[in-house]
């Protein structure tokens, strides 16, 4: 299976609210090791979560 | 010694939990009840703080469920339209889906996360969000929700709830790139 970048944006989401089947994580990981621009997208959706977590901790004070 | 009471101190917090709650909410007059029944509960609670250190971590504690108990009421009230177009990811996908421009890996995202304007960048980058696209955000990323249960708390279907959490975040490494990274 060939995954778009689109297609593969949407898995990347996924896998931060549950675990991808193994033909979508293999999917996943061949398109990953040919595009730049969804491994950026890869590394930063997990920061996302931790810029939010930063973001509420200093909002408690 | 000038000591304020009870009541006095969690006055005090007002704004703070209205700032909080409209964050969630996206609604004035929401936001302002869930803060109020906040209140109320925890004066009423005034024993179950004895002895724990922090009246605002506290607080907040009691206002999660306030604001959840209210996403849940709304949900049940007005079922949820979709809020996007047809096309909302053009500007991103050519027609066959791939990158209308590539992204770039960000530089430097840990320094970021140590500087205050950054964060205020990340709470102009979530304010911009559709409300109830950061509802479902906030609700997942913050309250730390299984997606089945956002999708039952906003009554939408499953699949819904992917489309508002991949939305919210493409929409926000897309403005967060914008407002921070690419300076």
């Amino acid at each position: 299976m060939n995954l778009s970048c689109k297609e593969a944006t949407r898995l990347l989401s996924r896998r931060e609210d549950r675990a991808l089947t193994l033909a979508e994580s293999a999917a996943l990981r061949i398109h990953l090791a040919i595009c730049r621009g969804c491994r950026a997208v890869a590394a930063q959706l997990p920061f996302l979560r931790r810029a939010l977590r930063r973001y509420f901790d200093g909002l408690h004070g | 010694m000038f000591v304020l009471t009870f009541r006095e101190q969690l006055e005090a917090l007002r704004p703070y939990l209205l700032r909080y709650a409209s964050l969630h909410l996206r609604d004035r007059d929401a936001a302002e009840d869930a803060v109020q029944e906040t209140l109320v509960a925890a004066l009423a609670a005034e024993a179950g703080f004895a002895g724990r250190s922090n009246l605002r971590t506290w607080a907040t504690g009691i206002l999660k469920h306030k604001i959840v108990d209210a996403i849940r009421r709304a949900g049940r009230e007005q079922p949820l339209e979709d809020e996007a177009s047809e096309d909302e990811f053009a500007a991103l996908f050519d027609a066959r889906g791939h990158w209308q421009s590539t992204p770039a890996a960000w530089p430097d995202p840990d320094g970021a996360l140590e500087s205050k304007q950054f964060l205020a960048a990340l709470e102009r980058c979530l304010a911009a969000l559709p409300p109830r696209t950061a509802r479902a955000f906030l609700l997942r990323e913050h309250m730390g929700l299984e997606t089945a249960e956002i999708c039952k708390e906003l009554g939408i279907s499953s699949t819904h709830c992917w489309v508002l959490l991949y939305r919210a975040r493409m929409a926000l490494r897309e403005c967060l790139e914008k407002s921070w990274f690419a300076r």
